[in-house]
C-alpha cells in the first residue's frame, strides 16, 4: 500500500481497494464544482432578489422546484426500502447495497430540504412549519417527516463514516460503529414508519385540493387515494434509482462494486411493485374521470391546452410505466445489463414526470370558465438552483465512494 | 376538527355576536369600470410597480374579468366579473381549502366574522395556499414594496404594509371591520349597523353593484339579494362554499360563472355550519 | 407545537401527530445515546483484553 505509485491519501481509503491519483480525484471535484457555483450564484439571486428572478407567477405558484422536490423524494424511496428489505424482511444479500442505497438517500434529502429552503419566500421563517404547525395540511406531514427521516438516514450514515479505515482504530469510533450496526433494525423500522407517511402526505399535497379538479381526490380517512399511490410508486422507482446510480458509479470507477445477483433482486421487486402501481393507477385514473366529471370538469378539460395534452398521459403511463414494467418482471431482459439500465432510466422517469403532472400540470388546468391558460418553463435560475443540489450530491458520492467503505463486494470482484 | 369548530362556535355563540359577513354583486350593474380595484388598492396598501402590466404578478385583491358570450356581432354580449376572496367557508368533509393547507397556520377562518385572515408576518411563503385555491385570489409579492417618492405619507395607516416572500389576498376591509366593532363597544353596543362597516370596493362602486352585509342577518340587504333566482356563486359545485354572491339574469354568465363544463347549474346549495 | 402554547387546540389529531413526532425524536436520541454510552463502556472496560482480540 505504502509503494510509491500509492496515491498519498491511501492510507485513509478502504482496506484492500484502489483509488485513483489524488490529483485526478482533485480535478473531477474542481469539474463539478464548476456547474456547483452556477446554481450558488443562482440561490444567491433567488435569496438577495426575491423569487421575482424565477419564471414561477401567480398562475404557477409551484413550479420546477416543487416537481423536482417531490421527485426526488420519490428516487430517494431506495434508502428506505432497500433498509426495509434488509433489516426488517431479512433479505441478506442486500447488506452489499444498502450502504449506497443510504449514500443516496442522503443526496436526495439534503437535496429535497435545500431546494424548498431556496422555493420558499421567506427561507428565515421556515421554521414557522414547526412552530406554528397546522396539524391538518399535508405540507407539515411532510415537513416534519422529511427532516426526522432525514436526521434518521444520517444516524444510518454515520457507522459509514466511522468505519473510514483511520477513523475505525480510535476505540470508541469503532464500538459506536459497531453498536449503531446492532441497532440498525429500529432505526430502519424508524425510517420505514416516518418514509411511508411522507412519501404518502407528498401525495396528499395535490390530493387534497378540492378545488382543483384536475389534482384531487377522495381516499380513506384523511388521506387522498393519492396519498398511497406516491408511496407505491415511490417503492417502485427507488431501487431502479439505486441501481442506476449504481451503474453509473461503476462506469466513472471503471469496475464492478456490486455483484450482478444482488442488482437483479432489487430489479424483480421493482417490477413487481411497478405492475401493482400501474394497476392501482389506472384504476385511479378511471376513477378520477368519474368523480372529476360530476363537479363539471370533464377529462378532455384537462388535456385541451398544449403542451399538456392526452400525450402526457399516454407517455406517463405508456411509455414509462408499462414498458419498464415488462422489462423489469423479465428475467432474460433483466439480465441484460443495458436493457435493465433503460428500464431503470424510463421507471425513474416516469415517476418523475408524475410529479410534476400532479403539481404542475395540475395547476396549468384552468378552472374558472374565465380563466386563460397560461404556459410555464423553468429559466436558468430554476435549473441551476435545483441542479446545484444534484451536483453537491455528486461530491458526497465522491467523497464516500474514495474514503468510506460502502460497497462490501468491491475487494472480492477486484482482485489485486 | 369541525366538532372543535362547532364548540367554539357554541363557545362564540354564548358571549359574542357572530357574523357572515359576505358579498352579492350585481353584474348586470357592472360597468367594469375598476373604481372598486383602485379603491381596494388605495386602501389596503397594496404596492404595485412602475409598469403593472403583468397581469401574473401583480398584486390585485380585487380583480375584474372580463367574459364575452363568443357570439359573432349582433348577439354579442359581455359582462364584467369583480372577484375579490371569496371567503369560501368549506362545505361537508371540507374545510375552506387555503385554510386547511397552510402549514404554518398563518391564514384562518374566523367564526365570529366568517372572513378568512392572512398573517403576513408568519406566512413564510410557500405557497401552498395559491394552489388551493380555484379563484386565483391569491396573491405573492414577488418583489419588496416600494412606493413613489413621498407617497409612504399616505399609506393607510390601519393596514400594515407586505413584505416580500409572503402571500396576501383580500380580507373584506378586515380593519374596518375592527374600527367599527371599536366604536360600537366605545357606544355601549354589542352589534354593528349594516352601514357601520363597509368594504373599500363597495363604497366605490359608482353604479351600486357591490352590496355587502351580514348574509345571516335578515335585515341586511344581502340577505335578500343573495335570494334571489337570478343569484348565484363562481364554482359552486366545487364546494367551497363562497361568501361572495353573484346576480345575472344572463343565463350564459351564471353558466360561465358556475362551473366551467357542463350543463345548466341547478342554483345555490345553501350551505351553512353556524 | 408545545401543548403549553396558546395555539395549542386539544384535538385528537393533534396529540396522535405530535404525540408521534415526540416518539420517534426520542426513540433516536435514545439510540443515539445508547450506543454512544455502550462504545464508551467498552473502551474503557475492554482496554486490557484488546489484545487478546486479536
Ligand atoms: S377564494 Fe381562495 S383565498 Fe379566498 S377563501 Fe376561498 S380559497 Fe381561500
Ligand atoms: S404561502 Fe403563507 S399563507 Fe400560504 S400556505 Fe404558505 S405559509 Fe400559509
Amino acid at each position: 500500500m505504502n509503494s510509491a505509485s500509492a496515491p498519498f491519501d491511501s492510507a485513509l481509503f478502504p482496506e484492500g481497494v484502489k483509488r485513483c491519483k489524488f490529483k485526478w480525484f482533485l480535478f473531477w471535484v474542481a469539474v463539478v464544482h464548476g456547474p456547483l457555483m452556477v446554481g450558488v450564484i443562482a440561490m444567491l439571486m433567488c435569496w438577495g432578489l426575491a423569487l421575482n428572478v424565477t419564471y414561477l407567477n401567480n398562475n404557477y405558484p409551484f413550479g420546477l422546484w416543487i416537481a423536482a422536490d417531490l421527485g426526488i423524494i420519490a428516487l430517494g424511496a431506495g434508502a428506505f426500502f432497500t433498509g426495509f428489505l434488509r433489516y426488517i424482511v431479512n433479505i441478506d444479500e442486500l447488506k452489499n447495497i444498502v450502504n449506497y442505497a443510504v449514500v443516496i438517500g442522503v443526496v436526495c434529502y439534503a437535496a429535497a430540504q435545500g431546494i424548498l429552503g431556496v422555493d420558499i419566500g421567506q427561507p428565515l421563517r421556515g421554521w414557522f412549519i414547526f412552530w406554528h404547525a397546522n396539524v391538518h395540511s399535508m405540507l407539515t406531514e411532510v415537513a416534519f417527516c422529511i427532516t426526522c427521516y432525514f436526521s434518521v438516514l444520517c444516524i444510518e450514515y454515520l457507522p459509514l463514516i466511522l468505519e473510514n479505515r483511520q477513523l475505525n482504530k480510535l476505540g470508541f469510533f469503532h464500538g459506536m460503529a459497531h453498536h449503531l450496526h446492532g441497532a440498525m433494525p429500529t432505526i430502519a423500522a424508524v425510517g420505514v414508519f416516518l418514509s411511508f407517511f411522507h412519501q404518502g402526505s407528498l401525495g396528499g399535497v395535490p390530493g387534497v385540493l378540492y378545488g382543483r379538479p384536475f389534482a384531487y381526490r377522495e381516499g380513506f380517512l384523511v388521506w387522498p387515494w393519492t396519498f398511497f399511490l406516491f408511496i407505491l410508486s415511490a417503492i417502485a422507482c427507488g431501487p431502479c434509482f439505486t441501481i442506476l446510480c449504481t451503474w453509473i458509479t461503476e462506469k466513472c470507477a471503471g469496475k464492478r462494486l456490486v455483484k450482478r445477483n444482488v442488482i437483479d433482486i432489487l430489479a424483480k421487486i421493482s417490477g413487481r411493485l411497478l405492475v401493482l402501481y400501474l394497476v392501482l393507477k389506472t384504476l385511479d385514473t378511471v376513477y378520477w374521470v368519474v368523480i372529476a366529471e360530476k363537479v363539471g370538469a370533464p377529462l378532455s378539460s384537462f388535456y385541451a391546452n398544449q403542451p399538456f395534452g392526452y400525450w402526457v398521459l399516454i407517455t406517463e403511463l405508456g411509455i414509462l410505466g408499462v414498458i419498464p414494467a415488462i422489462i423489469l418482471l423479465n428475467a432474460k431482459a433483466r439480465q441484460n445489463e443495458n436493457i435493465l439500465i433503460i428500464a431503470c432510466i424510463l421507471n425513474c422517469s416516469g415517476i418523475f414526470m408524475n410529479r410534476w403532472i400532479m403539481t404542475v400540470q395540475a395547476l396549468a388546468v384552468p378552472v374558472m370558465s374565465f380563466d386563460k391558460f397560461i404556459s410555464y418553463r423553468p429559466n436558468w435560475i430554476e435549473y441551476a438552483s435545483t441542479l446545484m443540489f444534484v451536483w453537491l450530491g455528486v461530491v458526497v458520492i465522491m467523497l464516500s465512494y474514495r474514503y468510506l467503505p460502502i460497497f462490501p463486494q468491491e475487494k472480492e470482484l477486484n482482485p489485486s | 376538527m369541525k366538532e372543535v369548530h362547532h364548540k367554539a362556535d357554541e363557545h362564540h355563540g354564548a358571549h359574542k355576536k357572530t357574523y357572515k359577513f359576505g358579498m352579492v354583486i350585481d353584474l348586470d350593474k357592472c360597468t367594469g369600470c375598476g373604481a372598486c380595484m383602485v379603491a381596494c388598492m388605495a386602501e389596503n396598501n397594496v404596492p404595485f410597480r412602475k409598469d403593472n402590466s403583468d397581469r401574473l404578478r401583480s398584486n390585485l385583491w380585487m380583480r375584474v374579468y372580463k367574459i364575452s358570450n363568443g357570439r359573432p356581432f349582433p348577439d354579442l354580449d359581455i359582462s364584467f366579473i369583480p372577484r375579490p376572496c371569496q371567503h369560501c367557508e368549506g362545505s361537508g368533509h371540507h374545510h375552506t381549502p387555503c385554510v386547511s393547507v397552510c402549514p404554518a397556520t398563518a391564514t384562518d377562518y374566523s367564526h365570529e366574522t366568517g372572513i378568512v385572515s392572512q398573517v403576513y408576518t408568519r406566512c413564510f411563503g410557500c405557497r401552498y395556499c395559491m394552489a388551493a385555491c380555484p379563484y386565483h385570489v391569491r396573491v405573492f409579492n414577488w418583489w419588496d414594496p416600494t412606493w413613489p417618492k413621498g407617497m409612504e405619507k399616505y399609506l393607510n395607516p390601519d393596514v400594515s404594509v407586505r413584505m416580500r416572500g409572503v402571500v396576501e389576498k383580500c380580507s373584506f376591509c378586515y380593519h374596518r371591520y375592527q374600527r367599527a366593532k371599536n366604536k360600537a363597544y366605545a357606544e355601549g353596543r354589542r352589534e354593528l349597523h349594516e352601514n357601520e362597516y363597509q368594504t373599500a370596493c363597495t363604497q366605490a362602486c359608482p353604479a351600486g353593484a357591490i352590496t355587502f352585509g351580514d348574509l345571516k342577518n335578515p335585515e341586511h340587504k344581502v340577505y335578500k339579494l343573495k335570494k334571489s333566482r337570478y343569484a348565484f356563486r363562481l364554482l359552486e359545485k366545487l364546494g367551497t362554499n363562497p361568501k361572495v354572491y353573484y346576480v345575472s339574469t344572463r343565463d350564459w354568465v351564471r353558466k360561465a360563472g358556475d362551473a366551467y363544463a357542463g350543463e345548466e347549474p341547478k342554483g345555490v346549495t345553501h350551505v351553512t355550519h353556524a | 407545537m408545545f401543548p403549553f402554547a396558546f395555539e395549542w387546540v386539544p384535538e385528537a389529531t393533534r396529540y396522535v401527530f405530535m404525540g408521534s413526532l415526540y416518539a420517534v425524536l426520542i426513540t433516536l436520541i435514545i439510540i443515539l445515546h445508547y450506543c454512544a454510552i455502550r462504545a464508551f463502556l467498552d473502551m474503557i472496560c475492554k482496554k486490557d483484553d484488546h489484545n487478546s482480540h486479536h
